[in-house]
């Protein structure tokens, strides 16, 4: 037979065996790695779905946990205080992000203080979330000796966001090709104008991307909301008052006895994962459509 | 005999350990003139190995990267104990036709190869066979040097080994790599730092320590892509003349881009152009009266 | 060279810019440099502020001491955070065997392995994981989870019962295990991410070479691709490390707070992040300023986890300028991804 032609050379059933068996093992580990995801989501949409309701969008937790007896309420001060944290932090965040970016990338100068700032800026993608919270309680409430407030909780999650705009925009602001930069130059142009005019426009999708998925990651977090903005069932426009918040609303409710409210937690948790998802799918499509990276 | 077990070639090997069909068998055709056995050969006791010679035929192969076609339908002979030589300028396809011997061409996505491609009068592409083998059999040395950076001298040699050889028999290892390290020429360099890291050799050793990766799992062809390209004269020279020894034991194909080298080197020459076969014959033909007008103006260095 | 010819009007030579245009530049480059010493200005401040509020705790037993002495006890002022420590290290570790091996493997399919149709799609699905907040986590661990491996739990830890620690005890619903199960779950993306970035980038030289040698896909992926990738995984695994040791609402959720050194794997536990979203909102005084304590420990226990880990990812990427890559995206890509 012309096959037994390369009979020396075969592969033994051993070998072939612990082939088809490690290949095997990889796809099983996958397919777990996936299980968590599939039974999360499974949940959230059972449980939280049936949360959902007109009343539950609109109308404020009324923080009563009595059994059955009159009504929970619904999460609307937790949905507004979210977003107007998070607007306020990244209103913070973003342009100082991007502009020590900007510094490292298109000045940096003298080395020893670029790696430092780099230094630290890796620091702070290491600090724990709770920390950046009871950074600004000492800077801002022990410090000042006032209370909790909605724009004190800001501050703490712009620190958490502050190195991962940095870090993407530094990365988006350096592929931008140096060619680009000296044409503009070579045209008479100001060192600022070339930023804000060509290596900014051309970065900015790119930049998008990382910072949508901050904000993204600040929407989610709990504890550094938990010691400075304080919680409160009421809505509040109020930046320096006490303000609620979707996750430390979840948080909340999650210890209580009651099922109404723990519903409501599911219901909760379903809306902040939907607008995160929401977040980072607009972030994935802005990337596509980046002319960088 | 079990797959896993066979017997070095560098050893004695009795007539009657040989499978029937792997004695050199009198019906070749024309174009397979097993090259005799030379005497004083380098590589010690080698004087047995010549007894089996392989030949490689290509037959209307075509290669393709999705749907662009690299290598358009060729038909070509590469005789057993000689060194063949495949010239062309850049693009070409000489090194997607050569890595189609090997069937290392479909490892890229989405390439694929057609036609037949004969390993003495096995059909390689034929479904039944196992490409795994097949790499065994035909092996293949690299543009750049790169052995395994993780691995030590010894370690990259016995890697191939390694994947057929159990644990018991060490011996046998030390003695196959030994003998691998010998033939490409390194054992006296090499031989008293065996646990360096491999990666710790000059450009001109590490394709050596390639060269000897590929010989120690004892192939049947030698497939070589510019394998000169990266390193200096003196290295070059090295490797050249090591070629001239292996090619006895067996059949070397070199894809080159340096005429003089092919002309140094090989005993056949192809000339290949827009991935097609222009002309293929004895080097020295090739280059002082080539037949096709356009082997002229290559070889002439009228472009390319 | 040839003199330009001079504009009419302007008195000023066309080569010079008048102090006031060149105003937006220096603005612009003080601005930026002042926002970049903001930063280090604000760590160095944040972190002599929460050196300053622990100070009382360090000072009333001693540093040592209140590392490691193993009673933390507001209630009689005593504040020993051995078992919190102790807490943070066994979830930790839980979660680096359960998460890195799977988190790697998966790393290993999706590049190696993986169809190309699908390779999209998984990515996404897996990176998703890092998309769902820590409290989410918690609250699924809790209701979920917890309850449905209490069973299989309970039945580990009967069969083996003569296993200290592991055996022979009532597994309780908020417990180590599921905390260090939940902080793995949490841990895979971005073990996995860093991994399937460092396996992307190993030269197709190494992976042709032992295919070429007629080894089976394993095989070429056990010689040419997991030992050039070491270093780049144990560095990816050590800032899973990082995040677990922070990891602060998921695991507090699912722990409980019996402040007891556990003696249990499936019993309740505490960590040093976990005391501080329970204990702080109340405390006052010298409870106060030890959890404060608390802080500055968990800060220095990740800064060497994070700083260690990024020994290991740039020794990964200098071995891979050795052997000849270069830089290029990918290791930008890591840098974004180890940001992220």
């Amino acid at each position: 037979m012309s096959e037994d032609r390369l009979a020396r050379f075969a592969v033994s059933p051993r070998r072939r065996r612990a082939d088809r068996l490690a290949r095997g093992v990889l796809l099983a580990a996958t397919l777990v790695a996936l299980v968590p995801l599939v039974l999360i989501v499974y949940y959230l949409l059972v449980k939280g779905l049936g949360a959902w309701s007109w009343n539950f969008f609109t109308t404020d937790p009324t923080g009563s946990t009595f059994f059955g007896g009159s009504s929970i309420g619904g999460i609307k001060s937790a949905i507004l205080g979210t977003l107007e944290m998070v607007a306020l932090a990244s209103a913070i965040a973003i342009p100082i992000g991007v502009g020590v970016a900007l510094w490292l990338v298109e000045y940096g100068q003298p080395a020893w203080f670029a790696n430092t700032v780099r230094f630290f800026v890796d620091v702070l993608t290491g600090v724990p979330s709770i920390v950046f919270g009871l950074f600004i309680y000492i800077a801002l409430i022990i410090g000042t000796g006032s209370t909790y407030a909605g724009y004190k909780g800001s501050l703490a999650l712009s620190l958490l966001m502050l190195p991962v705009v940095i870090r993407s925009a530094e990365v988006i602001l350096q592929l931008v090709p140096g060619a680009l930069r000296e044409s503009a130059l070579a045209l008479g142009a100001p060192r600022w104008k070339v930023i804000f005019r060509v290596v900014l426009p051309t970065a900015l999708t790119g930049m998008l991307t990382g910072i949508l998925l901050a904000v993204a990651r600040a929407a989610g977090e709990t504890a550094p909301l938990l010691f400075t903005a304080g919680h409160t069932n009421q809505t509040s426009l109020n930046l320096g008052s006490f303000m609620n918040s979707l996750p430390y609303q979840i948080y909340n409710d999650v210890t209580s006895p009651t099922t109404e409210v723990v519903n409501r937690a599911w219901g909760a948790a379903l809306t902040l994962v939907a607008m995160i998802l929401i977040l980072n799918l607009i972030a994935r499509l802005v990337a596509r459509r980046s002319r960088l990276a | 005999m079990s797959p896993d077990a066979h017997p070095s070639p560098i050893q004695q090997t009795p007539e009657d350990m040989l499978q029937p069909h792997e004695r050199p068998s009198p019906a070749s055709g024309p174009s397979t003139q097993p090259a005799p056995p030379k005497a004083g050969a380098a590589a010690g006791g080698a004087q047995s190995v010549a007894k089996v010679a392989h030949e490689v035929r290509l037959e209307g192969l075509r290669a393709f990267y999705g749907s662009s076609e690299q290598v358009k339908g060729i038909d070509l002979s590469f005789p057993a104990n000689q060194v063949t030589a495949i010239i062309g300028p850049s693009g070409c396809g000489k090194s997607t036709m050569v890595r189609c011997i090997n069937r290392m061409h479909e490892e890229i996505p989405g390439a694929r190869a057609e036609g037949r491609v004969l390993l003495d009068e096995l059909d390689i592409y034929d479904p039944a066979v196992d490409v795994i083998a097949v790499r065994r059999a035909v092996g293949m040395v690299f543009q750049k040097p790169n052995p395994f950076p993780t691995m030590s001298i010894f370690d990259n040699v016995a890697a191939g080994l390694r994947l057929t050889i159990g644990r018991s028999r060490r011996g046998e290892l030390q003695h196959r790599v030994e003998s691998a390290l010998r033939g490409a020429g390194l054992w006296d360099e090499v031989s008293g730092r065996l646990s360096s890291p491999g990666v710790g050799l000059s450009g001109g050793q590490q394709q050596r320590l390639c060269i000897a990766r590929s010989l120690a799992v004892d192939p049947e062809v030698l497939l070589m892509d510019e394998p000169c390209s990266a390193l200096d004269p003196i290295a070059t020279l090295k490797i050249e003349e090591l070629i001239e020894q292996l090619k006895q034991r067996i059949t070397i194909v070199i894809v080159t881009h340096n005429m003089q080298q092919a002309a140094r080197v090989a005993d056949r020459t192809a000339f290949m152009l827009t991935g097609e076969l222009v002309e293929v014959g004895p080097t020295d033909e090739i280059f002082t009266k080539p037949s096709d007008s356009r082997t002229e103006e290559y070889v002439t260095g009228k472009f390319g | 060279m040839e003199a330009a010819s001079a504009p009419t009007g302007g008195e000023r030579s066309l080569l010079e810019r008048s102090p006031l245009a060149r105003l937006p530049d220096r603005a612009l480059k003080y601005g930026l440099t002042a926002l970049a010493a903001l930063i280090l200005v604000l760590i160095v401040y944040f972190f002599v502020r929460l050196f300053g509020e622990a100070r009382p705790a360090f000072a009333a037993a001693g540093i040592f001491n209140f590392v490691f002495d193993n009673n933390w006890d507001p209630s009689a002022g005593q504040f020993g955070a051995l078992p919190l420590l102790i807490g943070t290290l066994i979830t930790s570790a839980l979660a680096l065997v359960m998460g890195v091996p799977i988190a790697v493997a998966t790393a290993v399919y999706l590049t190696e392995l993986c169809p190309r149709r699908l390779l999209a799609p998984l990515t996404v699905l897996v990176e998703l994981l890092a998309a769902v907040p820590s409290v989410v986590y918690g609250l699924w661990g809790i209701f979920f989870l917890a309850p449905k491996l209490q069973p299989a739990e309970q039945w580990v830890a009967d069969r083996l019962s003569f296993i200290p620690f592991i055996g022979g005890g009532i597994v309780t619903i908020p417990n180590c295990f599921i905390a260090g199960l939940i902080l793995a779950i949490m841990i895979l993306p971005i073990v996995s991410a860093i991994a399937r970035e460092v396996m992307s980038t190993v030269p197709s030289d190494h992976k042709e070479a032992a295919l070429g040698l007629g080894a089976t896909r394993w095989e070429m992926i056990r010689i040419a691709i997991i030992p050039y990738c070491r270093p780049g995984i144990v560095g990816g695994a050590m800032l899973g490390l990082g995040r677990a040791i922070g990891e602060t609402i998921a695991v507090t959720i699912v722990i409980g707070d019996s402040p007891t050194l556990a003696h249990h794997l499936f019993g309740q536990g505490y960590t040093l992040a976990a005391v501080l979203a329970n204990e702080f909102g109340e405390a006052t005084g010298l409870h106060r300023s030890a959890l404060f304590a608390c802080a500055l420990v968990l800060f220095v226990l990740t800064l060497l986890v994070n700083a260690i880990a990024r020994l290991f990812v740039l020794r990964a990427a200098r071995g891979r300028s050795r052997g000849g890559a270069s830089e290029g995206p990918a290791d930008l890509g890591i840098a974004a991804a180890v940001g992220a």
